[in-house]
């Protein structure tokens, strides 16, 4: 395929994955769908991008590349993706937060598809360095990725992990900073500024490139340039996001984290959408 | 021949560094903590040693993500910071994870209750037992000698579930021989049999239970050393209390709080035994006085003196 054939149908996908994550809020309204609007384009460039490798059909598969979902409150996205993508029954869509599914407000392990516990922030990124080290003692050719969250970053814990990583030469280690810039109460600005950024990884020995992360070209070239680099040095991608993207009412909210939206409103949204 | 007084951590981790040698699967991280018998091991397996830096909460997370990809590990830190700097990171990754997945993490806390005296309140562990107690799926070690210690070495690895053993910091002497048959899986001990009281204790503490009791007739007084304290085989532990009028329990941490008072409570409820019980220990207060280990039991009631008083008082 070409290039431009490519970034067509990642953003396609996108668009599926933003309306299908729609979908699951009005019928989960528990569901934080500000923070899981802000990661849409990354999870599909990253699964439909052919940039994690994995298999639907075997979720032990020892060559899959790790993906560590750090900000799981800010994933329901990833369920359309990984139905989609045969990890369950797309049926499983239809009952998020209903009695007997899998699919909770916050996924855990006990869903296809995700590798560790979630929902108590600044625990993914040391366990995600534990597992670039098993690979790297094993001599495994496997990536490890990991999305965390801007406001994540304000837990000590992280930055244990940042400091861990680049001094043990963690090159498998992509991690993705979905950077939507909104806490739960406010602008991350407001609260402790996280500017600048880059640098912080920087000096702990990190590579570091930022991109608009909801540009699909932008994402995925960067993503495929840091998956090939062995270099010695653990790989940041700032991905600049909007929270709430696709949402007017939310993308101008600094209390958008907490919003819910009612199913008429949920509809009109989809169909503007199309 | 090892010495008869040993340091529990020593012969831990020589017997893993022997295993080491064999098992490729081993990795050893430690939070900057140390013991001359460490130093051997961070030499000859470098590449399966980490020192995390003063970061107990990424030994936790790091730790996790080498058992997530089949390594046995061993966690090494000093106790209180293991467990209560790390503890969210505990419940998340080992008590939470291990539900869903099986993970061998060994977290080494070495400085179980008043070990580090002088170093006061903050080095003190006298809440372990019950934090770590209350958390689903993590077995709670606290041997007495460093026989039992060294002899866990080999059951840690072959029980690939999160663990939390809690060392005691100083040399003590050996309470048991390497002959002897004990089963990890009873969790306790019956060190001395008696006929009306029995102290029940963990690590340190069995160590004065076995004196105090010395100082009264050989049938009188039983002393019972429980070790394993998660699971405890209760069925077996009920069958041993049953026998006694009054059990003393004596430990190195808060009274009525969840310690080894609470377990053997529990035990006495659900097994419905006429069996009294008195609770020896720490009231609800930090230490901040200065001295030895024995000068600051000897202000809070926990000497070798006021146990024999109060075993007096029950007989």
């Amino acid at each position: 395929m070409k290039s431009k054939k490519i970034y067509d149908f990642l953003d396609r996908k996108a668009l599926w994955v933003r309306r299908e994550t729609l979908k699951i809020h009005k019928t989960a309204p528990e569901t934080r769908l500000a923070s899981s609007l802000s990661a849409v384009e990354i999870f599909t460039v990253l699964y439909y991008g052919k940039i994690v490798r994995f298999n639907s059909r075997d979720i032990k598969w020892e060559k899959r590349d790790r993906f560590i979902i750090s900000k799981g409150h800010g994933a329901i996205s990833f369920y359309p993706v990984l139905a989609d993508l045969g990890y369950f029954p797309k049926e499983e869509l239809g009952g998020v937060c209903k009695a007997g599914s899998i699919l909770g407000g916050i996924p855990d392990a006990i869903i296809p598809g995700f590798e560790t516990i979630n929902g108590s922030l600044g625990h993914g990124l040391g366990v995600a360095c534990g597992i670039s080290l098993a690979l790297k003692r094993k001599k495994r050719n496997e990536k490890v990725f990991v999305l965390l969250g801007d406001g994540e970053l304000y837990e000590g814990s992280v930055w244990e992990a940042v400091m861990f990583a680049g001094e043990h030469n963690l090159d498998n280690l992509i991690v993705i900073i979905d950077n939507n810039k909104i806490c739960m109460l406010d602008y991350c600005r407001n609260i402790l500024d996280l500017e600048p950024l880059g640098e912080k990884f920087k000096v702990f020995k990190w590579e570091v490139e930022r991109v608009n992360g909801h540009q699909m070209d932008k994402l995925h070239t960067s993503l495929k340039r840091l998956k090939a680099k062995n270099n010695g040095k653990p790989k940041l991608l700032i991905a600049d996001t909007v929270k709430g993207k696709g949402v007017r009412r939310l993308e101008t909210d600094p209390l958008c984290h907490i919003k819910n939206l009612s199913p008429e409103e949920v509809d009109t949204i989809i169909s503007e959408l199309e | 021949m090892k010495t008869e007084i040993n340091n529990m951590r020593d012969v831990f981790i020589e017997n893993i560094f022997n295993l080491m040698h064999k098992d490729r699967n081993i990795f050893f991280l430690c939070a900057d903590f140390g013991s001359p018998k460490l130093d051997n091991l961070r030499k000859k397996f470098s590449d399966r040693f980490i020192n995390v830096g003063i970061a107990e909460q990424n030994l936790i997370n790091v730790s996790t993500g080498l058992a997530l990809e089949g390594f046995t590990v061993y966690a090494y830190a000093i106790a209180p910071f293991l467990t209560m700097r790390a503890y969210e990171q505990i419940r998340i990754n080992l008590s939470l994870h291990s539900q869903l997945k099986e993970i061998n993490i060994n977290l080494i806390g070495v400085g179980a209750g008043l070990s580090y005296d002088v170093s006061g309140p903050t080095h003190h562990c006298l809440e372990d037992i019950t934090i770590m107690r209350v958390l689903p799926n993590i077995m709670v070690f606290s041997p007495s000698d460093w026989v039992l210690s060294g002899k866990f070495v080999e059951y840690s690895i072959k029980v690939k579930r999160p663990k939390y053993i809690r060392l005691d910091g100083k040399p003590l002497p050996r309470i048991y021989s390497e002959t002897d048959k004990i089963r990890i899986e009873d969790g306790f001990s019956q060190i001395r049999k008696g006929k009306k009281i029995c102290l029940v204790s963990t690590g340190y503490m069995t160590h004065k239970a076995i004196k105090a009791a010395g100082a009264f007739d050989r049938e009188k007084i039983g002393v019972i050393d429980v070790f394993l304290l998660k699971p405890l085989n209760e069925r077996f532990f009920a069958k041993v209390l049953r026998k006694y009028e009054c059990v003393i329990t004596l430990e190195e941490g808060f009274i009525n709080k969840g310690g080894i008072d609470s377990l053997v409570s529990s035990v006495i409820d659900n097994y419905s035994l006429n069996t009294r019980l008195k609770r020896m220990g720490f009231n609800d207060a930090y230490v901040f006085d200065i001295g030895n280990r024995e000068h600051l039991h000897a202000l809070n009631k926990l000497d070798e003196q006021s146990i024999i008083e109060n075993i007096k008082k029950n007989i």
